[in-house]
């Protein structure tokens, strides 16, 4: 068996590419295709997917905080324990989140209600977004150090936040331009292709 | 393997349950620590609403119009959805005496169905929208009724259903009044109506007087024979439709009787 290390905590990677990866070349909602439930319900105005975009960047930032310590020093097999759990990593990465995102439903709620009524039912529904999830694999399988996992998570956020206000941007437009056809969900694919073709189109062009 | 995946079992047990231990400790503490009072008046009324979430009485939900009630933005007999019953209940948990709005509803501008023509026969998506998008509607008139029942399936209280004659048939036990049918028909044919009273023209065909009468028995034909003979001047025509101003109208039915196309009714 190959000596397991824990990556160190500063990031030693290179950051431009991981910024840029988790933002645009793979970003979560067009390439990956994670998180597009709350991307189709959300996008209807641009108010509520800043809302859920600013919530969901914060509770990805946070659990990459919280879940890179957890991985590395309870369930990798270099960690204090010395056996090799991570065959846990998805049911302990969710807990975390779930409990997390409870816990911001408390804080939130107590301090500042009209936030609270403002995100409603969006903040629970962040518990169960897959791609707050894929962002804290996808660091743990890329090996990520600390600190890059945690700018990788911003950024993965940040990717998230802009796609959500380029989609509800062209659905708005469409409302107004009340072209029956292209109304409500068949509207929000509709929208989501045109920004994915933006991406695609242009990643193809500018290699990194 | 099997000794190595037992020899895993105890710390992984010990690791998950730890970490659930630990998060829910947080959590209980947390609950603990900003616990925000809600209103038990609240509570209370929420167990009594009907729980539909229509939306009737235009706020998002059936708590969030709890809410408003107890906060006293509005009266509770804004809900469309409550029994008398429930509006008892209501009264007697807030120490207000409540009368229950009147019963609204949902009517049908339209006598075509079977009385009106079909333009071709529509084998297609069981559905008024999908049917509109073939050229209009299947119906020679392209104002009526399609009756392929998107207020049947928009209903949520099964209150709706396509009678024989083709057209919508609310059952009132059922209905709520909630205009959700409403607001689901594409050719703007059903209206919200205080059950007992008004009157109501029941056409919406703007097409020519000649064609209407042509493919259907009772369409508007905007004669005007009816306007003529309102004693409150309450009638007017648009775009060859009479309609009735229904906060002049004293219910008289003197239009009933001389509309040649029995094409008015009172409910």
């Amino acid at each position: 068996m190959s000596e397991v290390l824990i990556p160190g905590f500063m990031p030693t990677e290179a950051l431009f590419p991981i910024v840029v990866n988790a933002m645009f070349t793979k970003n979560f909602l067009l390439i990956m295709f994670l998180g597009l439930c709350s991307y189709v319900g959300l996008t209807t105005s641009s108010d509520t997917s800043k809302g859920m975009s600013m919530a969901v960047t914060f509770v990805m930032t946070m659990s990459a905080i919280l879940t890179w310590p957890i991985y590395h020093y309870l369930l990798s097999p270099a960690s204090i324990i010395g056996k090799d759990l991570t065959f846990l990593r998805t049911i302990c990465f969710i807990l975390i989140i779930a409990s997390f995102v409870q816990l911001v439903e408390f804080v939130i709620r107590k301090f500042s209600p009209p936030l609270y009524k403002s995100l409603g039912i969006y903040l629970p529904l962040i518990a169960t977004n897959c791609a707050v999830l894929g962002v804290v694999l996808m660091n743990i399988q890329e090996g990520y150090t600390y600190g890059a996992s945690i700018i990788c998570a911003f950024a993965a956020g940040l990717g998230y936040t802009w796609v959500m206000l380029a989609t509800a941007a062209v659905r708005e437009k469409l409302i107004m331009r009340n072209v029956s056809l292209f109304s409500g969900f068949i509207g929000a694919f509709f929208a989501a292709t045109m920004v994915a073709l933006i991406i695609v189109s242009y990643f193809s062009v500018v290699k990194l | 393997m099997t000794e190595d995946l037992m020899s895993l079992l105890p710390p992984a047990i010990a690791v998950l349950g730890a970490l659930g231990l630990a998060m829910a400790g947080m959590l209980v503490w947390a609950s603990k620590a900003f616990y925000v009072e809600t209103d038990p008046l609240v509570d209370a009324l929420m167990e009594l609403m009907p729980g539909a979430n229509c939306g009737a009485c235009g706020y998002p939900g059936c708590a969030d119009f709890a809410e408003h009630v107890v906060a006293g933005d509005v009266t509770p007999d804004a809900c469309t959805s409550c029994d008398t019953e429930t509006f008892e209940m209501i009264g007697e948990l807030l120490g207000m005496d409540i009368s229950a709005s009147e019963p609204l509803y949902p009517i049908t501008l339209c006598q075509g169905g079977t009385n009106c023509k079909d333009r071709y026969d529509y084998i297609g998506a069981d559905t008024c929208r999908a049917a509109i998008l073939l050229s209009g509607t299947k119906k020679a008139c392209s104002y009526g009724c399609i009756g392929l029942g998107d207020c049947v399936r928009a209903c949520m209280f099964d209150a709706i259903e396509i009678a024989d004659n083709g057209l919508p048939k609310i059952k009132k036990y059922n209905c709520k009044g909630c205009g959700a049918c409403v607001t689901a028909c594409p050719q703007q044919v059903l209206t919200i109506a205080k059950e007992h009273g008004p009157v109501y023209v029941v056409c919406a065909s703007h097409d020519k007087p000649k064609y209407v009468k042509e493919v259907c028995e009772f369409g508007c034909i905007g004669c005007g024979i009816c306007k003529k003979n309102c004693p409150e001047g309450a009638i007017k025509l648009v775009r060859k439709v009479a309609v009735i101003d229904q906060e002049k109208c004293t219910q008289c039915g003197t239009c009933i009787d001389v509309c040649p196309r029995n094409a008015i009714v009172k409910l």
